[in-house]
């Protein structure tokens, strides 16, 4: 498939799907991320990269045999991490052992929201949280930083004019 | 996308009803799934479906490249500053229960809707200035083409 298009449609069904399978985990509020962020925005970004790039894949010139025999060990390495994970839902397992059932203990009389896990992102944990709104702020600055230097000029120029300079180049 | 008149109509229709939507997650977190992070993508969402369907020019008229990137600050520093209340008032950084020392529970409601507003601010201005920074960058390829 060397159309990009089709792939950023195909990439965000699938987040959509993986979504999906976080509702069935019981895991509503990372499938709601999952929705809004892979479904939502990464497509939208992927297809404003393909406006500034190309919308065809270019071929390869080496042999697709290597990166297929990396990716096919890599899944199977990974299947077998997974062998000897608990069952789904068994609650003897090691994550239901630790530190959730004093989440669960303590977060009614502590904290009085009806949503644990809002409870534990944003008073429990407030310093991770805080750490991953840095992380969304850097990597705005970054991509402003990289990306937003023409912007300047171009808003000067004529947007129409713009347009057929581009089309000259390519 | 002038001629594409369909899209033009629902996209005017939807944007308030997904502003709106992103509201309810965003101070309904404490109640059903959400939060800062999910809202604030919601509410780029409507800027950025708003900036594809007419122009970029006329959403940066609602929400102007400088105040954008005002807000991507913002956010980070109303959850930062959140905690350095509680640490000047005698409590351990980001402990909620400064907020309102007599009765800690609400303290804590106050300061989760404040941090959860802080990541809100920051998401939805990182998503719309990257989409800027996208769009801004070169004219995008023209509706034939696609």
């Amino acid at each position: 498939m060397r159309s990009l298009f089709a792939v950023a449609m195909l990439s965000g069904a699938f987040s959509l799907l993986s979504a999906l399978l976080f509702v069935t985990l019981d895991a509503v509020d990372v499938a709601f991320t999952e929705a809004a962020v892979g479904a939502g925005i990464s497509t939208v970004l992927m297809l404003g990269t393909m406006a500034l790039t190309a919308r065809f894949e270019r071929h390869a010139s080496h042999s697709p045999a290597l990166p297929l025999f990396v990716v096919t060990l890599t899944g199977a390495a990974i299947i077998y991490g997974t062998l000897d994970m608990p069952n789904f839902g068994d609650p003897a397992a090691p994550v239901h052992q630790h530190v959730a059932p004093e989440y669960f203990e303590r977060s009614p009389h502590e904290i009085g929201v009806p949503n644990v896990v809002t409870g534990i992102l944003a008073s429990y944990r407030g310093y991770d949280t805080m750490g991953e709104t840095a992380v969304v702020f850097s990597a705005g600055v970054g991509v402003m930083l990289l990306l937003s230097g023409l912007r300047r000029r171009k808003r000067k120029g004529d947007p129409d004019e713009d347009t057929q300079n581009k089309g000259g180049k390519a | 996308m002038r001629h594409h008149l369909i899209l033009r109509v629902v996209t005017k229709l939807l944007v308030g009803m997904i502003m709106l939507f992103a509201l309810y997650v965003q101070f309904h977190g404490d109640y059903s799934p959400g939060g800062g992070f999910q809202a604030g993508v919601i509410m780029a969402v409507a800027f950025i479906l708003y900036g594809l369907v007419f122009s970029v020019g006329q959403v940066q008229q609602v929400l102007p490249v400088w105040l954008v990137h005002k807000l991507v600050a913002l956010g980070v520093l109303i959850y930062a500053g959140t905690g350095v209340y509680s640490m000047l008032t005698g409590y351990a950084f980001l402990d909620y229960a400064a907020l309102s020392p007599h009765h800690p529970s609400h303290g804590q409601h106050w300061g989760i809707l404040l941090v959860e507003a802080g990541v809100g601010i920051t998401v939805t201005a990182v998503m719309v200035a990257i989409h800027y920074a996208f769009v801004g960058r070169a004219p995008l390829i023209s509706d034939e083409e696609w």
